[in-house]
């Protein structure tokens, strides 16, 4: 048989329509296989409950209590995020996809499928994380709206990050070395404004870091969008 | 102007080696090109060049269609890869594989576009199946199929029969023959079946 002239379609989909499909494409596999849900939220659980047996179930100090909760987040980014391109690399559907698919809305795709990744962590690791450790949160918008902008902000790095390391040849060990530098200002400006939520002390200065969370993801997000295109193709 | 992809003084080397340096060629429409030569002379590296996945490292790639020469992304639009090294969805199956880069390439899906190329390529009843369970010689087959989706003026095969059967390799001469007519195809192998399609031949030494 030969094949026909069938209608492609006149209208060329929109970037986020194109965008959507990539998000699409990673939420079905992920459901498939649950490989990165499964190994990130095992890490988190398994850290936390490593946390509170060694505190006794005793109340952590708000500081310590803080940075804690982000040394979670960040490791459970750069164990899941990492896959977003080093997998995409390593199967070799990195190809099929370059010749398809516009940097932009890959970039994106990816971006949100990520950020959807750790929301959902966040969603199960936050809750544990106040009763294992006996906390109470004072401020409690801006703690959820801090908790919110870091995993953003961590996803957004993160995919960047990952997209840079698949291009090496050690990809995930590369990733943790880079991402220090970069994440250092979100963990920062989130471990403090965790802190401030928690302790209630000093309200006022949560809105300061919540603006540098704010500045800083819109930066990372904007600097990745620029710099992907030559990430992406070499 | 009519259409062809011009070759320029093209060159590739990693880390000082050559892997081909100063080809010149011109591949004008409705014609083959055949790219052979022995394992390692930069066959599979020419094409991700001419198909803008890795950069020249000297000279030129242009590819001229209506009249215009086109920027590697709108280059992109306009190919159609089926290689060894490029893959598909595993954990997907046909019909998704095949929606999805529809999708991204910017094209609205279309079913009975689907099920006509799934058709051609032989896999009519497979089209819901996931790519894991697929055999090689499938999978080879599903690229052909999202390959041809946007119907591409330059196809680009390295290796077209590998893990293809006879009828494959029948399936892969009327695709090379019908886009002949209505393109252009080049092609990267050593097997003399596949090598007699070409109108040029060029030898990587």
């Amino acid at each position: 048989m030969s094949l026909r002239r069938l209608n492609l379609g006149t209208k060329p989909l929109s970037w986020h329509r194109k965008c959507i499909a990539v998000l699409q494409k990673d939420l079905r596999l992920e459901f498939r296989t649950r490989y990165a849900f499964g190994a990130l939220i095992m890490f988190a659980v398994t850290t936390l409950v490593a946390i509170s047996f060694s505190l006794a179930g005793g109340m952590a100090d708000t500081d310590i209590a803080a940075a804690l909760l982000w040394i979670i987040f960040f490791f459970s980014a750069m164990t899941g995020v990492s896959r977003a391109f080093v997998q995409e690399e390593e199967t070799g559907t990195a190809i099929a996809l370059k010749m398809a698919a516009d940097p932009a809305p890959v970039f994106l795709g990816k971006f949100l499928f990520n950020a959807a990744l750790l929301i959902s962590i966040a969603v199960l690791v936050v809750p544990l994380y106040l009763v294992m450790f006996n906390l109470s949160v004072a401020i409690v918008g801006g703690f959820l709206l801090t908790v919110l902008l870091g995993v953003v902000g961590l996803a957004a790095a993160g995919t960047i990050l990952s997209a840079i390391a698949a291009q090496s040849a050690v990809k995930g060990s590369l990733l943790t070395v880079l991402s220090l530098p970069i994440v250092l200002p979100l963990l920062i400006g989130a471990t403090s404004a965790t802190r401030t939520a928690l302790s209630g002390s000093n309200p006022g200065s949560i809105m300061t870091y919540i603006s540098m969370l704010l500045f800083y993801n819109g930066s990372v997000i904007a600097a990745s969008l620029l710099l992907f295109e030559y990430v992406w193709h070499e | 102007m009519a259409n062809r992809i011009e070759i320029q003084g093209l060159g590739k080397a990693y880390n000082d080696r050559w892997l081909f340096r100063d080809l010149d060629i011109t591949i004008p429409d409705n014609s083959v090109l055949a790219v052979q030569g022995p394992n390692g002379a930069g066959k599979t590296t020419l094409l991700a060049v001419l198909c803008g996945l890795i950069a020249a490292s000297s000279g030129h790639v242009n590819v001229v269609l209506g009249g215009r020469q086109l920027s590697k992304a709108e280059r992109r639009m306009h190919l159609g890869l089926v290689s060894p090294d490029l893959k598909l969805y595993d954990g997907l199956s046909a019909v998704e594989n095949l929606e999805f880069f529809c999708t991204v390439r910017g094209l609205p899906f279309s079913l009975p576009r689907a099920r006509e190329l799934l058709e051609f390529v032989g896999l009519a009843k497979r089209g819901r199946d996931f790519l894991g369970n697929f055999s090689s010689g499938m999978k080879q087959r599903l690229k052909y199929a999202c390959a041809l989706w946007h119907r591409p003026h330059i196809l680009v095969l390295d290796e077209p029969t590998i893990h293809l059967d006879e009828k494959g390799a029948e399936l892969v001469e009327q695709i090379i023959l019908e886009q002949r007519g209505r393109g252009m195809v080049v092609l990267a192998s050593n097997e003399p079946a596949e090598i007699k399609f070409g109108d040029q031949t060029l030898v990587l030494a």
